[in-house]
């Protein structure tokens, strides 16, 4: 997408003459073009890294980047991988990610990654190049109506008509990104706005009327979930993403450890609460843990915090948790009884809200006479740990088994790590395989499933950590979609680890045609296994990382610990695995979480197929 | 299901419409009537929308059309505690023969005739939708020839303002 939109003229050099330098900002108001203006913008808001392409329309701001001290451009291959990157940066630092990309088709790549990063809730801001302010609505070259594609998939955007507004909009744009429920915004520039004189001042007046975040919650509804939560005999703690997001992995932990509640962690909120922790369920839903899901169908009160009650936790809604009482706390209103009524709803940040509601039980518990005995909750809990612990057989082709590989990565590797995964399969096993500790380690794209997340996802998350090992555990599948980033990784000193569980397939939807579509595999196989096209380990090397394979159960240990020590560029691992190995436990689409399938050696409902 | 109005004051930006009318489809509900107009206030603008819903999927697009950042503040108008108006503009065929009788019935509904020409009056009516129906109905038989309505708009009675707690 780097066409020119304009053409040079004739001996003209391109990039004329010396220009000041961004200056720190200060109050007083200085000239400066508008893409010097956007700029300053990014460097006072805080901005550290961008991901994006230059082209015809965001040239212009592109020059001022070139001056820039504090701002890094990482170059990516595509604009999916800028957009993701961003997402994997903001997931592991909490912070905003930043992705540049020029209009038209620049625009439009990024659309499956705001997209992404708006069910997942991620601060992302997206700052897009647009044809200058006479062209639009003329069908220019590379023209787009980026604002109307992207308004039902960003938490807000906007088109700059005047440089005088550009550091109110990026200023406004990191707040709404980052603030409330955090989501990704857009902020479109037509390339004249970025090419007019303006002033620049700093910091400007937020003008956001329509926009005011409860943080706070009320102080009543803390109260009468607190006296739900004393008097409860089956409590369970179901824990989202917003409780990593909130930053309230601290105080959910004394919540947990205070009142003696079992903890379920989503798919998003895996390391919220420490894997290893006794009072950890596991994960609910589709391919949940049998003792996540019974706990909670079998729960008389779900303390959902930062949980959206989605259809792949849920199953069917109707016979989800029927006899619990639901206390919904959430920092968007919308959330609450959206899916499931709420008894008790509390909008705040989960980390206020878990800091009042610990001292409001402390104070219920010690009002109240008896106290309730969670201890036969515990006995029938630990009965389901120990009867369906999670597990996997080894494949009866004597191939190598995937779940063995992740189980191994994260035994090696460790909790230290960032994990991210691309969408199927893999990420299923790496949820449930690998154990996670801490908040903001596991990044993968919950909401939106999308596949070919897990390689930028990782550049962006090792561009936010670099200290930290940074692990992308991809499908053979996912990781033909997006892994031109290596290159980028490679060259621009990310080293990253991928590590890609390659069964030939399309993994999840060859599962799905196994149990319910009578074996037919139609389009599922990628041929990789077949005719080793892609061959993944030349594929590195050409893309300048290291190259690795694993075939057998021998030589899993000794890859990862080879690729662990390589340090100075990217590593790719090529797992081949078995083809057959599937995803248990299961409870299938549309049908309720009492019909959970197959824990390990009990698969009531597919014992021919198995 | 049942209708109901919702006032919401919007930031005057362009592309305000779009997102409330987007919001509203993506999200599967159908809108009967919409009008939009300024305020008091030189940024703020008013949609008036009636849409037919059932109480918890109006209690989650309200909350839904909140989460827009340029939606500032959203009222729900009873239709008792409200004037609720639209504007109808109606082309009767009548000649001679039954010009008065027509006239007759503009009159009944305090209507009244904006053009005229040798076949056909143009009619102007404002009123509840219930009301323009009955008109509309009464005026049928002679030859409707073409029909032009506003979308509805309310204000609700007495002599609170919803515009002067939504700029505090």
């Amino acid at each position: 997408m780097t066409s020119a939109t304009s053409r040079q003229a004739p001996g003209e050099s391109p990039r004329p003459g010396p220009r000041p330098k961004p200056a720190p900002p200060s109050g007083a108001p200085i000239r400066v073009t508008g893409a010097q203006s956007l700029v300053r913008s990014l460097e006072a808001v805080g901005c550290e890294i961008v991901f994006g392409i230059p082209g015809g329309t965001i040239l212009p701001a592109y020059d001022p980047l070139l001056d820039s001290t504090k701002v890094r451009h990482v170059l990516v291959r595509h604009e999916q991988g800028a957009g993701h990157a961003a997402t994997g940066y903001a997931q592991a630092t909490g912070k905003v990610g930043v992705c540049m990309a020029t209009s038209g088709p620049g625009a439009t790549n990024l659309v499956t990654p705001l997209a992404d990063a708006n069910m997942d809730s991620v601060p992302v801001v997206a700052i897009t190049g647009q044809q200058s302010r006479a062209l639009i609505g003329t069908d220019a070259f590379q023209e787009a109506d980026i604002c109307g594609i992207t308004m039902p998939i960003t938490k807000h955007n906007v088109l700059v008509t005047d440089p005088a507004e550009i550091p109110r909009a990026i200023a406004e744009a990191f707040h709404l990104a980052s603030t409330g429920r955090p989501g990704p915004v857009l902020v479109d520039i037509p390339k004249d706005v970025l090419q007019e004189t303006t002033t620049f001042s700093w910091p400007p007046e937020l003008r956001l009327p329509g926009y005011r975040p409860t943080t706070r919650p009320h102080g009543k509804q803390v109260r009468e979930a607190a006296k739900l939560i004393a008097a409860a005999r089956k409590p369970v703690l179901y824990v989202g993403g917003g409780v990593i997001k909130a930053n309230a992995h601290a105080e959910l932990l004394r919540l947990a450890e205070s009142t003696g509640i079992p903890v379920v962690t989503t798919l998003m909120a895996k390391g919220a609460f420490p894997d290893s922790h006794p009072q950890h369920m596991g994960m609910p839903g589709m391919h949940g843990s049998v003792g996540a899901v019974a706990a909670m169908q079998e729960s008389d009160l779900l303390v959902a915090l930062g949980a959206r009650f989605d259809d792949r936790v849920t199953g069917q809604l109707s016979s989800f948790a029927p006899h619990a009482q639901v206390v919904h706390a959430d920092i968007d209103p919308a959330e609450i009884s959206k899916n499931r009524r709420a008894d008790v709803p509390i909008v705040g940040d989960c980390k206020e809200i878990i800091t009042e509601l610990v001292d409001a039980i402390r104070v219920e518990v010690e009002h109240s006479d008896k106290r309730v005995d969670l201890a036969p909750w515990w006995a029938y809990l630990n009965g389901l740990k120990e009867t369906y612990p999670l597990g996997y057989d080894w494949p009866s082709d004597g191939t190598l088994s995937p779940q063995y590989v992740i189980e191994r990565i994260g035994s090696l590797v460790g909790p230290d790590a960032h994990y991210t995964a691309g969408v199927g399969q893999h990420q299923m096993w790496a949820a449930q395989f690998i154990k996670y500790e801490n908040p903001r380690t596991w990044i993968n794209s919950g909401g939106l499933g999308t596949m070919g997340f897990a390689v930028p996802a990782a550049m962006g998350a090792k561009a936010g950590a670099p200290d930290k090992a940074v692990w992308a555990i991809d499908g053979d599948g996912c990781f033909q979609m997006t892994n031109q980033e290596l290159a980028t990784c490679a060259i621009e000193g990310l080293p990253i680890k991928v590590a890609v569980i390659n069964n030939g397939n399309l993994g999840m939807v060859r599962q799905w045609q196994n149990l319910f579509y009578e074996g037919r595999y139609s389009q599922t196989d990628l041929g990789t296994h077949k005719h080793r096209i892609p061959d993944f380990k030349l594929l590195g090397e050409a893309m300048g990382c290291a190259g690795l394979r694993a075939e057998s159960r021998e030589e899993v240990d000794a890859v990862i610990k080879q690729a662990m020590e390589i340090n100075d560029r990217p590593v790719v691992i090529d797992f081949v695995v078995g083809k057959d190995a599937q995803v248990w436990p299961m409870v299938a689409a549309g049908t309720g979480n009492s019909e959970i399938m197959a824990a390990r050696g009990i698969r009531p409902l597919f014992d021919e197929d198995l | 299901m049942t209708r109901h109005t919702l006032s919401v004051l919007v930031e005057d930006k362009p592309g305000v419409l779009a997102r409330v009318a987007g919001l509203f489809s993506r999200r599967g509900f159908n809108i009967e009537s919409l009008a939009v107009g300024r305020t008091e206030y030189p940024d703020i603008s008013r949609m008036t929308i009636v849409v037919s819903v059932d109480e918890l999927p109006l209690e989650q697009v309200t909350k839904q059309l909140n989460k827009l950042i340029n939606v500032i503040k959203i009222v729900e108008l009873e239709p008792t505690a409200s004037v609720q108006r639209q504007l109808l503009l109606v082309k009767v065929r009548a000649d001679a023969t039954v010009r008065s009788q027509v006239l007759e019935t503009v009159q009944l509904f305090r209507a009244k005739v904006v053009d005229v020409s040798p076949e056909a009056v143009t009619v102007e009516a404002t009123g509840t939708s219930d009301k323009l129906d009955a008109l509309l109905r009464m005026l049928e038989p002679y030859g409707l020839r073409e029909i032009v309505q506003s979308g509805m708009v309310a204000i609700g009675r007495g002599a609170r303002s919803i515009t002067a707690t939504a700029v505090r």
